[in-house]
């Protein structure tokens, strides 16, 4: 038994080898995978992919059939049994699962679990209430909560274990877009200030670009690349990865104006023109995403303006690179990097070259804007109401 | 119909004037087969968690063994605990035949299938992601399950009910095992038997009047339980 090795503070999850069968089919297959210490993993992947089968080897609460998971260094189960893990941990599913009882019981429900005295659960069950905005609620059924509140709910049960490492599978899902953007506010702030170690799976590419410190893209039960969220969303490692994150640019801005739905915003010195039905104040940091088949590119024209696209930016081609097919990825630098995906036939037509300038295209509403939360921004809060 | 206005004149008759005799046999009742509910709680809400959580070979046989045993005939399990407390048989030295001992122990064999099966349903109905979810609370095994019948109890008051109404009603065994004896093993619906064959309809009546109050009461009161954690 390794039962004396002594837990390495600087390692988080591990996992090596890591396979796991399920009626007589591989769902997962990783030869190596880490979670490091204090950061925020999303892993995303289409629907059985194998994500939330990772996750649960991971949380400890399924047994891979091969391979083996480590915390700080030492094997599952070797050093301390799964139960004891288990404590370590804590785990939201895209269903708040709450119990039959009031919010405060559900609330203090895993403290109790642990045995934790009286007084302190009180402590963190109502702090963490509290910064959920759910105090008021305290005493309600659980079972009369609506989607949101109840899903406040299984978040702050889950923060008042303190876990060393928090899990979360899909847990925006099946909220509508208000309660959904205001919770992921609230989420992330709460997940920058306590800094836990963080494993979430989702399906939705704006929830990785806003809280993730690294991306791991899981198809197949096959991990298919990590890094962090630009090099996963702008230089996806191989073309059904590409097609998954549907591969686009990623610009980080500010707001500078917005007239109706029109939004001006600087990115690096260069206006781009978006299309947002959010009410962006000025000055908010925002990311514009654009896939590179929304950008065109043609010979510069002398006209000033010779389309309806309200972004049409000059810039010099820098780099191609051959994507699927018969398809090339151009990437030009416009005073910013804005790359497009044209085919190999536009190319040769338009007898391009690197080095070349040229006009690029794209339309105003085919940039999506998502604000950067703990940003300033004039998104209504929700029911949200930090306490603490 | 005179028979029938006549019984229910006498059951009100026998109630208000509170009847040793009747009372006796009516308490009888209520103690045995509640004893016999209670027992087969007990036993019954364990086997049935288990064979609802718990994955195991032989599980299936199992189930469908508690199954069977929620339709097996009290005449049956009567004739089988005779067997085994008669003199010469088995268990034959506790002298237990003819007590109200051996009532509780044929009527705990006829209810214990039935809470086991309503409770295996009971805790089955749960969403099985909310065992995930417990378990990831830092529930140990123990802990889990105690929370997952604290979650079905709605459902499992259904398995009280249950089993209650199968022994209060059940008449074959106590029949067998109890021996009707006046005094000693007599219970409501084994008297309603004997009355009956012998003519007197009038006290079978009340007797099943009384039977019948009995049960509704009980359950009542359970229903009344079950309600308020519902609409709470």
């Amino acid at each position: 038994m390794s039962g004396a090795m002594p837990p390495d503070m600087a390692k988080g999850l591990e996992a090596t080898k890591l396979s796991v069968m399920l009626g007589g089919h591989q769902v997962l297959d990783i030869p190596s995978f880490d979670v490091r210490p204090g950061e925020v993993l999303v892993i995303i992947g289409p629907n059985g992919s194998g994500k939330t089968t990772l996750l649960l080897s991971l949380a400890s609460l399924l047994k891979p059939t091969t391979g083996t998971v480590l915390y700080q260094g030492i094997p599952y189960r070797e050093g301390l049994s799964a139960l004891q893990l288990r404590r370590k941990f804590a785990v939201v599913f895209q269903e708040p699962l709450l119990l039959n009882t009031t919010v405060w019981d559900n609330v203090a429900l895993g403290l109790r679990l642990r045995r934790i005295g009286h007084h302190e659960t009180n402590e963190r069950v109502k702090k963490w209430l509290a910064r959920f905005g759910m105090a008021p609620l305290a005493r309600r059924q659980a079972r009369s909560l609506s989607g949101g509140e109840a899903k406040r709910v299984s978040l702050a049960r889950a923060f008042a274990l303190q876990p060393e490492v928090l899990f979360l599978d899909e847990p925006f899902t099946a909220l509508d877009s208000p309660t959904r953007q205001a919770l992921i506010e609230d989420f992330e702030s709460v997940l920058r200030e306590t800094k836990v170690t963080t494993v979430m799976v989702t399906h939705e590419r704006n929830e990785a670009l806003v809280l993730a410190d690294r991306v791991a893209v899981l198809m197949n039960g096959r991990m298919r690349q990590i890094g962090t969220p630009e090099e996963v969303f702008s230089r996806p490692a191989d073309e059904e990865t590409a097609s998954f994150v549907e591969a686009g640019n990623i610009l980080h801005g500010v707001i500078g104006s917005q007239n109706n739905e029109l939004v001006t915003l600087d990115t690096n010195g260069q206006e781009i023109q978006a299309i947002s039905a959010l009410d962006l104040t000025v000055g908010t940091e925002v990311i514009a995403y654009l896939h590179y088949e929304d950008v065109t590119i043609s010979l510069p024209s002398p006209q000033a303006m010779s389309s309806s696209a309200r972004n049409q930016p000059r810039g010099r081609i820098v780099k191609t690179s051959p994507v699927a097919g018969s398809q090339v990825k151009v990437t030009l630098d416009c005073g910013f990097p804005l790359a497009a995906v044209i085919t190999k036939r536009s190319w040769q037509e338009l007898g391009l070259e690197l080095g070349q300038v040229v006009a690029a295209s794209f339309k105003a509403s085919s940039v999506h804007l998502i604000p950067i939360p703990g940003k300033p921004s004039g998104l209504s809060p929700g029911v949200s109401e930090p306490a603490s | 119909m005179g028979v029938l206005a006549d019984g229910v004149v006498q059951a009100f008759q026998l109630l208000i004037h509170g009847d040793p005799k009747v009372i006796q046999i009516a308490l009888l009742s209520l103690v045995v087969s509640g004893m016999a509910t209670l027992l087969s709680l007990c036993a019954g809400i364990p086997v049935g968690s288990a064979l609802a959580l718990a994955r195991f070979p032989g599980r299936q046989v199992l189930v469908s063994l508690v199954n069977t045993g929620m339709g097996a005939p009290p005449v049956v399990v009567g004739l089988v605990v005779t067997i085994f407390l008669w003199r010469s048989g088995p268990l034959g030295v506790l002298h237990l035949l003819y007590t109200p001992s051996a009532m509780i122990t044929a009527q705990f064999i006829i209810a214990f299938p039935v809470v086991a099966g309503f409770t295996m349903a009971a805790v089955q109905q749960l969403d099985p992601k909310l065992r995930l979810q417990i378990q990831a609370l830092g529930a140990s095994r123990f802990q889990m399950v105690w929370l997952l019948l604290r979650e079905a109890r709605l459902p499992l008051l259904a398995a009280v009910m249950a089993g209650f109404g199968a022994v209060i009603s059940e008449v074959g065994a106590s029949m067998m095992v109890g021996g009707n004896i006046s005094g000693q093993t007599r219970v409501l619906t084994t008297s309603i038997v004997a009355e009956a064959s012998r003519g007197d309809f009038a006290l079978a009546i009340a007797l099943s009047v009384i039977l019948l109050a009995l049960v509704y009461l009980v359950n009542l009161a359970l229903t009344l339980i079950q309600q308020r954690g519902r609409t709470r």
